[in-house]
């Protein structure tokens, strides 16, 4: 069977939804966190895909996907510092406590 | 390779060598002189600052994936001085007992997101775009977080890293629709192919690009994190965030719209803007109005401020690109005065609500009168420099002799008389109103003095010296293969 751009741009597009669904439903921050990582990868998996099927003569898009994960690498790596200190100050990490400041 | 090409960004160099000077001062310097760390950047920094006014080669550089050209010189060189200001305000609060310890970290980081804005400002490929935005917005997540003791600060960092990466998910999914659209993400062969192309793709496409960069600008359906972040973060980062950030954001904005999307202008993004405007301002507007605290209501000011900004987006003509780099470059003088004035009352009493400052004129006249003149360039009174940059944008605007335009600036125009109200209740606490336990008179350093005065002269003279307006006008006149989509 060969394979055709559509099933690949399907599961990543998914994967986007899940990751914004995730992002919005979960309470725990790390959660979050691993949403945003899902939707940064189908991001990914498109860029690589279109270049792939539409765009074989060059690589753009390929070496875009190369600087977006490590930007996504970085991105992770703040946040994870950042929680960690809001536990340190508050004791947890879920976002329905971390009101303190609203309207 | 060919590295004459490097002499084509001298700007960007010329930052690097001033990060470079700072990161080595503070790693190298005996621990005692480190006391003199902010006053060497920000000296650094200022001769920078004279130097970058040397004019630049114009053209293209790195296989046509970096543009420098007369706009984005004068671009860089705005936000140089309000840098520049924000490092000479921020001197006192980084040698204090809770900051002095990571005060390096503080003008790295700082001196590095101003890089990355360069990088949007000038990058013609959208790699280097999103490479500078990034830049431009993780350490400026750090920042926030940066008064390490105080919990607002870290749930203000985490708010913001969170929506920050959700946004730029958003926008890089758009931007791999545009890939797959046209094949390229260089901005001139996207120019090019998108002409005449009106697919649904492009749309969403253009949605999510609008939401990513308007999420930095703090548009409305994009704002929400605006006001926490404001204030929880340090007043020093939040003036930062509330200029900087967004006068580069707004250029690059401009830039990709006109430049590279041009072609969809009518029929695509023009609505789009038009309703993002529409509610920014007015949203702005009517949540300023209910707050007390004074950084959160400037967030929400500044929200609306981005909304005026953006007429200048809209109009997408070189009256419009003019016009909002002034409104850009007298936004920075008024605010950060604003928040100069409110960081120096914060760090001296911690006090930050409007009813605070309840007769702060009998106190301390000269914070009153700089935050009078700040409170009446924002609302834009007219003999300061705020009604100047409004009368241009407006004016830029209704340029398009467009119906649906005219109707755009009478709404920002009504709401400019809400903005009044809100921006007078200020003024009305500090002279007006009296109160037995207002602030104490005190003497603030003389860094914070300076960085004042230069805000105060800004105001009072960037609206009378017409030759800035003029001379950017020039700048942009001379840019026609910006416009040619339109």
């Amino acid at each position: 069977m060969d394979l055709t751009l559509l099933m690949y741009i399907v599961p990543s597009l998914i994967m986007f939804g899940c990751g914004v669904y995730g992002f919005i439903t979960r309470k725990n921050m790390i959660a979050m966190l691993i949403s945003l990582e899902l939707m940064l990868n189908s991001v990914d998996i498109n860029f690589v895909v279109f270049n792939r099927y539409l765009f074989p003569a060059q690589h753009e898009g390929m070496f875009f996907t190369l600087f977006a994960i490590a930007i996504a690498a970085a991105e992770t790596a703040v946040a994870i510092a950042i929680i960690i200190n809001v536990y340190r100050l508050a004791k947890n990490v879920d976002i329905n406590q971390i009101t303190k400041m609203k309207f | 390779m060919d590295y004459s090409q490097f002499l084509m960004m001298p700007q960007e160099i010329g930052l690097l060598v001033v990060f470079l000077l700072v990161f080595l001062y503070d790693t190298f310097m005996p621990s005692k002189t480190l006391k003199g760390l902010p006053l060497f950047a920000t000296i650094v920094f200022g001769i920078f600052t004279i130097f970058s006014f040397f004019p630049v080669q114009d053209g293209m550089a790195f296989g046509d994936m970096f543009e420098s050209n007369k706009a984005t010189w004068a671009m860089k060189n705005i936000l140089n001085i309000g840098m520049f200001i924000v490092l000479l305000q921020s001197i006192k609060w980084a040698n204090s007992d809770f900051v002095a310890i990571r005060r390096g970290e503080f003008y790295e980081l700082m001196l590095l997101t101003l890089f990355g804005m360069y990088l949007m400002i000038s990058g013609r490929h959208f790699l280097v775009f999103v490479i500078g935005l990034e830049t431009a917005s993780l350490p400026l997540a750090t920042l926030v977080a940066f008064e390490k003791k105080y919990y607002e600060s870290h749930e203000a960092a985490a708010k913001y890293v969170l929506t920050a990466v959700f946004s730029s998910a958003i926008m890089l999914l758009g931007l791999s629709f545009v890939y797959g659209i046209t094949g390229t993400l260089y901005f001139s062969e996207i120019a090019s192919s998108v002409q005449g192309d009106n697919s649904l793709l492009l749309i969403v496409a253009l949605a999510f690009l609008i939401s990513g960069v308007g999420y930095k600008l703090s548009l409305v359906p994009f704002h929400l994190w605006t006001a926490d972040v404001y204030q929880g973060a340090p007043t020093m980062v939040t003036s930062y965030l509330s200029v900087i950030s967004k006068g580069s954001a707004a250029f690059a904005f401009f830039v990709i719209m006109v430049q590279v999307f041009g072609a969809a202008y009518a029929q695509i993004w023009e609505w789009m803007l038009y309703a993002i405007i529409v509610i920014t301002i007015t949203v702005g507007n009517l949540f300023a109005i209910r707050q007390r605290n004074l950084k959160r209501f400037l967030a929400f000011s500044s929200i609306s401020q981005a909304g005026y900004i953006m007429l200048g987006v809209v109009a997408a003509n070189a009256v419009g690109m003019a016009s909002m780099m002034y409104y850009i470059l007298v936004y920075i003088f008024s605010n950060l005065a604003a928040f100069g004035v409110i960081a120096v009352i914060e760090r001296k009493t911690g006090k930050v609500t409007t009813d605070d400052y309840n007769g702060l004129f009998k106190t301390n006249p000269w914070l009153a009168f700089v935050m009078m003149l700040a409170m009446f360039s924002l609302g834009g009174i007219p003999p300061f420099a705020g009604f100047f940059s409004k009368f241009f944008i407006f004016l830029g605007a209704a340029q398009t002799h467009n119906v649906a335009i005219y109707v755009l600036v009478f709404i920002a125009l009504v709401n400019t008389i809400v903005s009044l109200y809100y921006y007078l209740l200020v003024v009305k606490a500090m002279f007006i109103r009296q109160d037995e336990c207002a602030i104490p008179a005190f003497k603030s350093h003389w860094t914070e003095k300076a960085g004042l005065i230069i805000c105060t002269l800004g105001i009072i003279l960037i609206g009378l010296v017409s030759c800035i307006y003029t001379s950017l006008s020039d700048i942009t006149t001379s840019l026609t293969s910006m416009f040619s989509m339109i």
